[in-house]
């Protein structure tokens, strides 16, 4: 074994609203693999309301799968792994269920501080229930009443650049304090101070006795400053310790884990996306979008920097009960291959809010499904975008963010019956534009790297490597204005044994060229009508070295954004067309 | 693979942890007994507070105001109290505007906390109180038929059950309501009709259960006055056939419905219960469970969603017709057919 990899086995659980699961890695040929996974129901949930027999029935599954004892007699996990084999040598876990935080914000200027405190708020499972700022114009006794009423699990406090404002800070602070005595101790929140650095001591002792406080560095520094990561990485710690207080079982995880194993599920993947940035070193960003029952999450990275963006609204699980109210009928019924009536999409919505494990059995229930999935991609796309790094947004003068790899995880695509209807829907909800690899992690897996990094962030990039990550294919997807029809790519494939497939792709089109998987061929693309690729201006085209996913090399001329036929009879035909294009059915 | 349970049962104990949403004072006594109106504890959800800046109204320094205050913190104080003053040769006065605790006082200014109607938590079945959770609420047991539903309109009553539901399928319209039925819970099939749920309301009604409801009528029936509970869900659906025999048999007996809404965190459901004496020893439902040959079920959704039936053979991983594989069970379904779903799309049925 190598010096570098310093522990052979790693256990993480992971453990989601719906799915409780137990994976295992191990050192094989001086790499990190992904070994086996153990299942069951979460039980965080009535009648259990402790995650504890979940995480037991996790863990007896892996057991069961590998042969390996983890847990012994006093039901303890056995750690580090004993001579005979038993245990492992690290753990390491992450946890998605339970209701998001309810978190207030108090910023000193709506949109300098406050905004950035939201960004902030976003990286993690929370409910944006309240904000107030200096420019906020309710009474002091408004405000007072609004802060005690909701409740909240943690308020935020940012502003104030650093050695600038103080005084009207303390002032706002003051009102903070007020709000925290009178809630009532049982349910007193918690304050999180990211403002004016050199206050930091000045809030804790204000608030000392009264809430507890957690620190760090100010999110803006300066006006035009926003640096969140060492606020990100504080607040995740803070959302697990919120965890372990008001979650029955978490704290036997985080003991197991200790304080750097164990996270949000969000963080831990968006730690994963953040080494992948750093290690491809690509000139692009890298992409990861993880829908699951909680929330969906859009972590973009470049360089190392991450962008995370948690929205609970868009997951699959109880979020649906808002949803069922009406909220986004329109967005969803845009990509609605099926007929059906407002009422049933309302109960499927109600349904699968109540039942989130529940899976769709007929080909109609999978198409609303699959409707739902992409509007939610999409609106948390929406919403994450305007917060991704700023060399990200500065590669995309024309538009085009660019992305190698996306990264998709969440057993929304690791179920599905098969890589034409995970690629669409991930073409559909996230609309890729230029060159970029659509990639499946196979086993929901990448958060779990995420947390197991910790120990090792090779683990990351070794893994993500392996068979558990399935390349879809490479997509190439032209941003034209061109009438469906016209020619908008000419195609020349050239694989390593010289042999060609030309092709001319007409706008409107999805198409896949075969390439056998993980073949590489040299692709040599010409734009017409002043096609953008992201070769570094519209109709600039070139040579890329592609390499074959399952789906081979799918070129998606259908337009950006994407306009899909308003009349459903078309909508289905063209789905069924473009499914089929992709080698399903 | 642990199930999801629902309880259609006949007769079993039912005890039910009923708790504040927040800390508050717990009313109800151990070895109390309650109807399912009874408040076994209060907290104030909403508290009201109002800034009284004591120096500007009474015109006089910040400084000063500490000499001319009548109240300190903690005092409670009637409407039209004194707070502060008498003050020059007007002798200004600053009242309470209303009743009201005294929170701080001091620096020129007084905060006061309004006395609000507190949220008051129901006992939500009759029953004995038999164990008290401090600061939250109290454990209520009683022994009777249990039903639970999927959907509730938030509010608790009781009365005597009229089943206007001549089959599971039954629709609810206004012309199946009069005024014999005044006071009584009634029950009935799906609801499609608007004005059968004001006129319910107008009677008015003491609760009424319905198999399912329009989603576009959720509004209205969270407006109306009485507890509304549904067994299957939105849409037009028709009783399941193990509900159902359990309802109907129970015609003309007393019903308490707590219709309160489902969150999957806490355990609360809404729920029916029909007291009855115990015939002996009864026992707490069985509340965890996994799936195995000749467990009774319900389909959560479609095909043949809220049908009930028998698993009579377990099964591996099947593929379906989405093109979905999951492991899956053979059941037979009371309507004789048999068919192969998701274990995932299944509850058990106790």
């Amino acid at each position: 074994m190598t010096a570098i990899i310093d522990a052979e086995s790693i256990l993480v659980i992971d453990v989601g609203s719906v799915t409780t699961r137990a994976i295992l890695f191990e050192v094989a040929d001086d790499r990190y693999r992904f070994i086996a996974m153990g299942t069951a129901n979460t039980t965080a949930i009535a009648p259990f309301k402790n995650i504890g027999e979940g995480v037991r029935l996790a863990l007896d599954d892996l057991q069961r799968v590998t042969g390996r004892v983890l847990i012994d007699s006093r039901q303890q996990l056995i750690i580090p792994a004993a001579s005979d084999g038993t245990g492992v040598d690290r753990f390491a876990a992450t946890i998605s269920a339970g209701a998001p935080l309810k978190v207030a914000v108090v910023g000193l200027l709506e949109d300098v501080s406050g905004e950035s405190a939201r960004r902030l708020v976003q990286t993690t499972y929370s409910d944006l229930i309240y904000t107030f700022s200096l420019t906020d114009h309710r009474k002091a006794d408004a405000r007072l009443n609004m802060l005690v009423r909701s409740r909240p699990d943690l308020i935020v406090v940012a502003g104030g650049t650093d050695g600038g404002a103080s005084k009207s800070l303390m002032a706002l602070l003051e009102s903070v304090g007020l709000a925290c005595y009178l809630i009532p101790e049982l349910e007193r929140p918690d304050v999180f101070f990211v403002g004016n650095s050199e206050l930091a001591d000045q809030v804790s002792a204000s608030l000392e006795g009264i809430a507890a406080v957690h620190v760090a560095a100010n999110i803006r520094p300066t006006l035009d400053l926003e640096r969140l990561e060492g606020a990100q990485a504080a607040l995740a710690k803070i959302m697990g310790q919120l965890r372990v207080e008001k979650m029955s079982g978490v704290d036997d995880l985080k003991i197991w884990a200790g304080d750097e194993g164990f996270l949000p599920t969000a963080a831990a993947f968006g730690r994963v996306v953040r080494f992948l940035s750093s290690f491809l070193r690509d000139k692009k960003g890298v992409l990861g979008v993880d829908v699951g029952a909680s929330a969906t999450a859009i972590a973009a990275a470049i360089d190392g920097e991450l962008a995370l963006g948690v929205y609970p609204q868009y997951g699959l699980g109880s979020p649906l009960r808002k949803w069922a109210d009406g909220w986004l009928f329109d967005e969803i019924s845009n990509w609605l291959t099926v007929e059906i009536t407002e009422d049933q999409l309302r109960e499927y919505l109600f349904i699968k809010s109540k039942h989130p494990a529940t899976i769709p059995v007929t080909p109609e229930e999978f198409a609303i499904e699959m409707a739902v999935v992409r509007t939610a991609l999409q609106e948390a796309l929406k919403k994450a975008r305007p917060g991704f790094p700023a060399q990200l947004l500065s590669l995309s003068a024309s538009g085009l963010l660019p992305f190698e790899p996306i990264l998709a995880t969440g057993s929304v695509f690791s179920r599905s019956p098969g890589p034409a209807h995970t690629a669409l829907t991930l073409l559909d909800g996230l609309q890729p534009a230029g060159i970029t690899t659509l990639v499946l992690d196979q086993n929901h897996i990448a958060p779990s790297i995420g947390a197991a990094a910790v120990f090792n962030p090779l683990l990351a990039v070794q893994v993500m490597d392996s068979s558990s990550f399935l390349n879809l294919g490479t997509v190439i997807a032209p941003v034209v204005n061109a009438r469906p029809g016209q020619p908008v790519l000419k195609l020349n494939l050239v694989n390593d044994n010289g042999q060609e497939t030309q092709a001319i792709v007409k706008q409107g089109s999805l198409e896949m060229l075969s390439l056998p998987y993980g073949q590489k061929a040299r692709l040599s693309i010409q734009p017409f009508h002043r096609a953008d690729i992201g070769m570094g201006a519209p109709g600039r085209g070139g040579s890329v070295t592609v390499k074959g996913g399952v789906l081979g090399v799918i070129i998606d001329a259908r337009g950006r954004p994407l306009r899909l036929p308003k009349e459903i009879h078309k909508r289905q035909e063209a789905y069924k067309k473009w499914i089929w294009s992709l080698g399903g059915h | 693979m642990l199930a999801p349970v629902t309880h259609f049962s006949p007769i079993t104990l039912v005890r039910r942890a009923r708790v504040l949403p927040h800390p508050g004072k717990v009313l109800a006594r151990t070895g109390q007994q309650v109807s399912a109106l009874d408040v076994l504890a209060e907290t104030n959800v909403n508290p009201e507070y109002q800034w009284l800046d004591i120096a500007h109204l009474l015109g006089i320094s910040p400084e000063k105001t500490e000499r001319y205050l009548q109240c300190q913190a903690g005092d409670q104080l009637a409407r039209g109290d004194v707070i502060a003053g008498p003050y020059g040769i007007s002798n200004r006065v600053v009242r309470a505007p209303k009743e009201c605790r005294v929170i701080l006082a001091g620096d020129g200014q007084v905060l006061l906390e309004g006395t609000a109607k507190p949220f008051q938590l129901k006992a939500g079945i009759p029953g004995d109180v038999v164990e008290l959770i401090p600061d939250f609420g109290a454990v209520v047991e009683t022994s009777g038929a249990l039903i639970q539903g999927v959907w509730g309109n938030g509010l608790v009553d009781y009365g005597l059950m009229a089943v206007l539901a001549k089959r599971p399928d039954h629709p609810l319209v206004a012309s199946d309501l009069d005024v014999s039925m005044r006071g009584s819970v009634i029950l009935s099939g799906s609801c499609q009709d608007a004005e059968a749920l004001q006129m319910a309301d107008e009677l008015p009604l003491r609760g009424m259960i319905l198999s399912s409801l329009s989603m576009d009528l959720v509004p209205l029936a969270l407006k109306v006055r009485y507890p509304l509970i549904l067994i299957e869900g939105f849409g037009v659906k028709p009783y399941n056939s193990v509900a159902y025999k359990l309802l109907v048999t129970n015609n003309r007996r007393e019903v308490t419905l707590n219709a309160e809404d489902w969150d999957p965190y806490t355990g609360a459901r809404p729920e029916i219960v029909i007291p009855l004496p115990a015939p002996g020893r009864t026992t707490v439902p069985v509340e965890i469970d996994t799936f195995g040959i000749d467990k009774v079920v319900r389909v959560l959704r479609v095909p043949h969603s809220g049908q009930t039936g028998t698993i009579i053979s377990m099964k591996g991983k099947t593929m379906f017709p989405s093109g979905l594989r999951a492991n899956a069970a053979e059941i037979r379904l009371d309507d004789g057919n048999t068919v192969d779903l998701p274990l995932a799309n299944l509850e058990l049925i106790h």
